[in-house]
C-alpha cells in the first residue's frame, strides 16, 4: 500500500505521540487565554465608556479581520523592535489567544444578550451591584448558550496550532516536517498527523455537546 | 430647607409619607408619559392603580423602582430624595451610588415573575440577602424559608422555576422580594401572565400581606374585585395623570369623572 513503512512508523511514533502533548499543551494554554481575555474584552464592551466600547470593538474587528499568521509574526518578529522579546512558545500562546479572545468576546457577546431584560430587572430590584448582577445573575445564564460556539472555537484553536510551527514551535506540524526531512519520507508522518488531529477534534466535538447538557441541566434551564 | 426649584431636600415631620412624587415627568422621545405626577402614599398603605392600556401605571412602578429615569419633578421614598441626592444645598439627579443606598426600601414584582432560572426556589430567595445584604448564608436560609412557607412554597424549596407552575413562580417572587425586607413592595399586574385557576393563589398571598403585615404597596391590577377588597387607594389612571383617585368604595361605587365611569363600565363589560 502507496510502500508504507510499518517499522518507521513505529520508530517516529514517540516523537508524534510527544509532539501531541505540545500540540494540545499550546492549544489548551491559548483557550484559557482567549476563554478569559475574550469575557474580559467581551465586557469591556458593555460599560458606560463609549472610548472603551469604540476602542475594543474596532480591535476585535482588526484581528477578526487579519490573518492569524500576521499576528503570530508580528508578536515574535516585531515584538522585539519594541523591546518585547519572547520566546516563541509565548509569542504563539499570546497570538494564539489574542486571537480567539476576539472571537470568543463576540460569542459571549451573543450569549450575554440572549439573557432577558426582566432578568436584569430583577437583579436591580434586588439591588445588586454591577459586579454581582454579572456574576450571579447574567454570565451564568449567558454562558449555556455560548457554549455550542465555545466548543467550536476549541476545536479550532487545536486545528490552529500547526500555525505556531512558522515561528519554531514543536508542535505535530513542525515535528512532522523535522521527521520528514530528516529521513525522507513524508507519508507516515504526515498521515499520522492527520489520524491523531482527527482522533482528537471528532471525540471533542462530542463531548463537547455532551458537557453542554450537563451545564444545563446542572443550572436547571 | 429647599432646593432653589423649590423641592424640599428632605421631608420631614409626623405625617410624611412613605413614598411622594412630587411633579414627576416621563417621556420617551417625543412622547409624554407621565405628566407632572403627584402622589402620596402613607406608610402601611395600599394603593392600586388601575387604568387603560398605555395609561402609564407600569412606569409609575418602574421609576420608583428605579428602572426608569425620570425627566422632571424628585421622588422621595420615607422622606428622602430616591430620584435626586442633595449636593451643595441642591437636589441633583442621582447617582449609580445614591440609588444603591435608597433602592433597599424598595421591592418589586413584576407580570413574569424573573425568577433566576439557574437557581431553585430557595436560592432565589436566599440571592439577596447573601450578596447585597451580607446576610449568612444560616441568617438567610432561615428567612427565606419562613417566606416560602407563608406563600406556600416550602415543600417546593428545591426546585428550579422551569419545574414550577406560573402560580407558584410568582409566590416564588413575593418571597424572594420580601426576603430583602423593603418597606414599600410594588406588583405590577402580578395575576395578569396567570391562568385563572391558580390567580387565587397568588392574590390569597398579597391579602395575607394587607392584613398581617405593615408594607406600603403600590398594585398595579387589571383586577377590579380585587383591588377593591385590599386597596386603601384607589387610583384611575388616564393619559398620564391621576384622573380620579379615592378609596375604592367611592370610586367603584360612585365615580366622579366620565373617564372612570367609561373605563369601569367597558371592563364590567368584559367580565
Ligand atoms: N421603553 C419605552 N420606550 C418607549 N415608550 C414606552 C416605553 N415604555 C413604555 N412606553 C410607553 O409609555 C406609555 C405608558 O406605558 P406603561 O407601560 O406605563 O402603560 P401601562 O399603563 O402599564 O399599560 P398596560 O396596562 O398595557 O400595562 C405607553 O404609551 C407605552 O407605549
Ligand atoms: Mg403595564
Amino acid at each position: 500500500m502507496f510502500d508504507w513503512k510499518w517499522d518507521f512508523t513505529w520508530e517516529i511514533l514517540p516523537r508524534l505521540v510527544y509532539a501531541t502533548g505540545n500540540t494540545l499543551i499550546a492549544a489548551g494554554a491559548g483557550y484559557v487565554i482567549a476563554v478569559v481575555l475574550g469575557l474580559m474584552l467581551a465586557l469591556a464592551q458593555r460599560t458606560p465608556s463609549r472610548a472603551l466600547t469604540f476602542t475594543v470593538r474596532e480591535f476585535v474587528e482588526f484581528i477578526r479581520s487579519t490573518p492569524l499568521i500576521l499576528q503570530i509574526f508580528f508578536v515574535f518578529y516585531v515584538g522585539p523592535q519594541f523591546g518585547v522579546r519572547l520566546s516563541p512558545w509565548m509569542s504563539g500562546m499570546i497570538a494564539i489567544g489574542l486571537h480567539y479572545a476576539c472571537y470568543l468576546s463576540e460569542v459571549y457577546r451573543g450569549g450575554i444578550e440572549s439573557v432577558p431584560k426582566g432578568q436584569w430587572e430583577a437583579a436591580i430590584a434586588l439591588n445588586m451591584t454591577t459586579a454581582q448582577k454579572y456574576r450571579r445573575v447574567i454570565i451564568p445564564q449567558a454562558i449555556p448558550p455560548a457554549l455550542a460556539g465555545m466548543g467550536n472555537y476549541l476545536v479550532g484553536i487545536f486545528k490552529d496550532t500547526p500555525m505556531l510551527s512558522v515561528i519554531g514551535v514543536a508542535e505535530l506540524i513542525h515535528t512532522a516536517n523535522a521527521i520528514g526531512s530528516e529521513n525522507y519520507r513524508f507519508l507516515e508522518p504526515y498521515t499520522m498527523v492527520g489520524i491523531i488531529f482527527l482522533a482528537i477534534s471528532l471525540p471533542a466535538a462530542g463531548l463537547i455537546r455532551l458537557f453542554e447538557g450537563y451545564v444545563r441541566r446542572k443550572l436547571g434551564l | 430647607m429647599l432646593d432653589k426649584t423649590g423641592f424640599p431636600l428632605e421631608m420631614t415631620g409626623e405625617d410624611t409619607p412613605m413614598v411622594s412624587f412630587r411633579k414627576v415627568r416621563k417621556s420617551y422621545g417625543a412622547l409624554t408619559v407621565l405628566d407632572d405626577l403627584d402622589l402620596d402614599v402613607s406608610a402601611g398603605e395600599m394603593v392600586s392603580i388601575i387604568g387603560p392600556s398605555g395609561s402609564g401605571k407600569t412606569t409609575v412602578l418602574r421609576m420608583l423602582m428605579t428602572l426608569e429615569r425620570i425627566n422632571g419633578g424628585v421622588i422621595y421614598v420615607d422622606g428622602k430624595p430616591l430620584s435626586h441626592m442633595p449636593k451643595g444645598g441642591q437636589l441633583v439627579p442621582a447617582n449609580e451610588r445614591h440609588l444603591r443606598s435608597r433602592r433597599a426600601d424598595i421591592g418589586m414584582c413584576f407580570q413574569h415573575f424573573n425568577l433566576f432560572p439557574h437557581m431553585t426556589a430557595l436560592e432565589n430567595c436566599m440571592e439577596g440577602p447573601v450578596q447585597v445584604l451580607g446576610l449568612s448564608k444560616a441568617e438567610a436560609r432561615d428567612r427565606s424559608e419562613e417566606l416560602l412557607e407563608m406563600v406556600g412554597m416550602i415543600s417546593k424549596k428545591d426546585q428550579h422555576p422551569s419545574r414550577l407552575s406560573g402560580g407558584q413562580q410568582q409566590r416564588v417572587a413575593i418571597a424572594r422580594a420580601l426576603a430583602m425586607r423593603p418597606k414599600v413592595m410594588l406588583f405590577d399586574e402580578v395575576t395578569s401572565a396567570l391562568d385563572p385557576e391558580v390567580i387565587g393563589e397568588v392574590t390569597n398571598v398579597i391579602r395575607q400581606l394587607v392584613s398581617e403585615h405593615n408594607l406600603t404597596m403600590l398594585m398595579v391590577t387589571h383586577q377590579m374585585g380585587f383591588a377593591r377588597d385590599i386597596s386603601d387607594r384607589v387610583c384611575f389612571f388616564y393619559g398620564g395623570r391621576i384622573e380620579e383617585q379615592g378609596p375604592p368604595a367611592e370610586l367603584f361605587g360612585n365615580p366622579q369623572r366620565e373617564r372612570t365611569q367609561q373605563f369601569l363600565s367597558a371592563v364590567r363589560e368584559a367580565v
